[in-house]
């Protein structure tokens, strides 16, 4: 549970920043991983993309475009406050942030499937 | 006839720095009632020895911040009915510090940031000089204003999820109290204070969860106060850069 | 334990990358229909200097970026300190550029 001094709207979008980042960064190795067999064993790369061809891996893609898209949206809200002194509707942009990021990912899905 | 007295089920942390826990007080309800009223019931009628801070109860002396139901609150200033959840309160002392004895916590750490932080006057000048005048409608000035009425309560110490993982971390009081002085003209060691905002436990290891600023009894803006730091300490740092060049 | 230097590297990165994420995350909206195919993905890199310097760009900025958020995560989360707390970033910061690097000569050299 999440604790009571917590649930207020800019700490949420700062743990989604934080997980967002985290598990970004955590997949990028496997991303760079799965490209680099296209130098060293083309046919396994094929068949990577082959096995991506399948409604659970379209989801988890999914996932990561809006993991991607929520911490770029996120974090241009941050340097917004920060770099340019852009500090009414913290919370008001935050949640447009994560919407941004729905609807961009979300464009993505429909595309996939 | 008599109206019956309404009581509410209260528990209030009681221990030392290394062990204690909650015990569960009967508090008669009043119809204004404080958080800090609260707590003085218990000591008078229930237990002399309970410990805990306060001095002007009328918010102005920063003494009595406890944990209210999870979050930092002035409890001078924080009626019972604003609170009350299923007729029930729960009284710790303030995350972040450590106990002294059940709700008074140790604060040298907050106070101590205030002077790593620069939170001091910084003089050029003495008592023979005129006294400079400082126009209000400054943008400076008004900056200046706006954070100045900081009661060193620390309830965005104890609200601030940063100072939790982070023990050189300055916190939010200490930070805003900088940047108060960094927009001060009367402040003498302005790129004194950016320096040390901008060290291990500087004002760039703030994530803006906004805690500080969500709770602050005072409604200031210590969020926005620390943002101005990193600004103004990275444009110090890149006119630096290009003096050294 | 994130100073001046750190955070100006962290933001100057954040910012190297905005246009790069906006541009991939396009890429990826447009590829994606249809699926994808190893032929697909190399037509459009292969040999192609403008996506490597792309690509190349994004790597570089990408592995500051995440080294230092992981040293943020290692310090508040797992309480890492000092030589250790180092050792993290650089570690995550090496593999990520060497793995990323590998990744972009692939595309661009197969």
């Amino acid at each position: 549970m999440i604790q009571p001094h917590r649930s207020h709207t800019l700490f949420l979008a700062f743990l989604l920043h934080r997980i967002s980042g985290l598990l970004l960064a955590l997949f990028l190795p496997i991303h760079f991983w799965v490209l680099s067999l296209t130098l060293t064993a083309p046919n396994e790369f094929d068949s990577m993309l082959a096995w991506s061809d399948n409604s659970f891996v379209k989801l988890a893609e999914f996932v990561l475009v809006f993991l991607l898209a929520v911490h770029i949206f996120g974090g241009l809200r941050l340097i917004a406050l920060e770099l340019l002194d852009w500090n009414s509707g913290q919370k008001t942009a935050a949640a447009s942030a994560v919407a941004i990021a729905v609807f961009v990912s979300g464009i993505f899905l429909l595309r996939a499937i | 006839m008599q109206s019956e007295t309404v009581k509410m089920n209260v528990s209030v942390w009681r221990g030392n720095r290394r062990d204690g826990g909650y015990l569960s007080y009967k508090v008669p309800m009043e119809d204004n009632q404080t958080i800090l009223d609260v707590v003085t019931w218990i000591q008078h009628n229930e237990d002399p020895t309970l410990s805990y801070r306060f001095a002007c109860r009328v918010g102005m002396c920063g003494s009595c911040a406890m944990m209210v139901n999870g979050i930092p609150r002035w409890t001078c200033r924080t009626h019972v009915k604003k609170v009350l959840k299923d007729n029930a309160i729960k009284v710790a002392p303030l995350r972040n510090l450590p106990v002294i004895k059940d709700l008074a916590t140790d604060m040298d750490r907050f106070f101590d940031n205030w002077n790593k932080a620069g939170g001091v006057h910084h003089s050029d000048q003495t008592r023979n000089d005129e006294i400079e005048l400082i126009d209000p409608n400054k943008p400076a000035r008004k900056i200046v204003d706006a954070g100045i009425e900081c009661i060193n309560c620390a309830v965005c110490f104890a609200a601030c999820d940063t100072v939790s993982g982070n023990d050189q971390y300055l916190g939010p009081a200490a930070l805003n109290r900088a940047w108060t002085l960094v927009n001060d003209e009367k402040d003498a060691d302005r790129p004194g204070i950016l320096d040390l905002v901008s060290g291990n436990g500087g004002c760039h290891n703030c994530h803006s969860q906004g805690s500080c600023s969500e709770y602050c009894p005072n409604e200031l803006d210590p969020m926005v106060a620390i943002a101005g730091l990193k600004r103004e300490t990275m444009r110090h740092l890149i006119s630096q850069g290009k003096t050294d060049a | 334990m994130l100073d001046a230097r750190l955070y100006f590297l962290q933001r100057l990165t954040a910012l190297i990358m905005a246009p790069l994420v906006l541009g991939h995350i396009a890429v990826m909206i447009y590829a994606i229909q249809g699926g994808l195919t190893a032929a697909e993905i190399l037509n459009r890199t292969a040999g192609s200097i403008g996506w490597a310097v792309f690509y190349g760009t994004f790597v570089a900025a990408v592995s500051i970026h995440a080294a230092i958020g992981v040293r943020v995560i290692a310090h508040e989360t797992l309480k890492i300190k000092g030589a250790a707390l180092s050792l993290i970033t650089w570690i995550s910061g090496v593999v990520l550029l060497l793995m990323g690097a590998r990744a972009v000569f692939a595309v661009f050299a197969a």
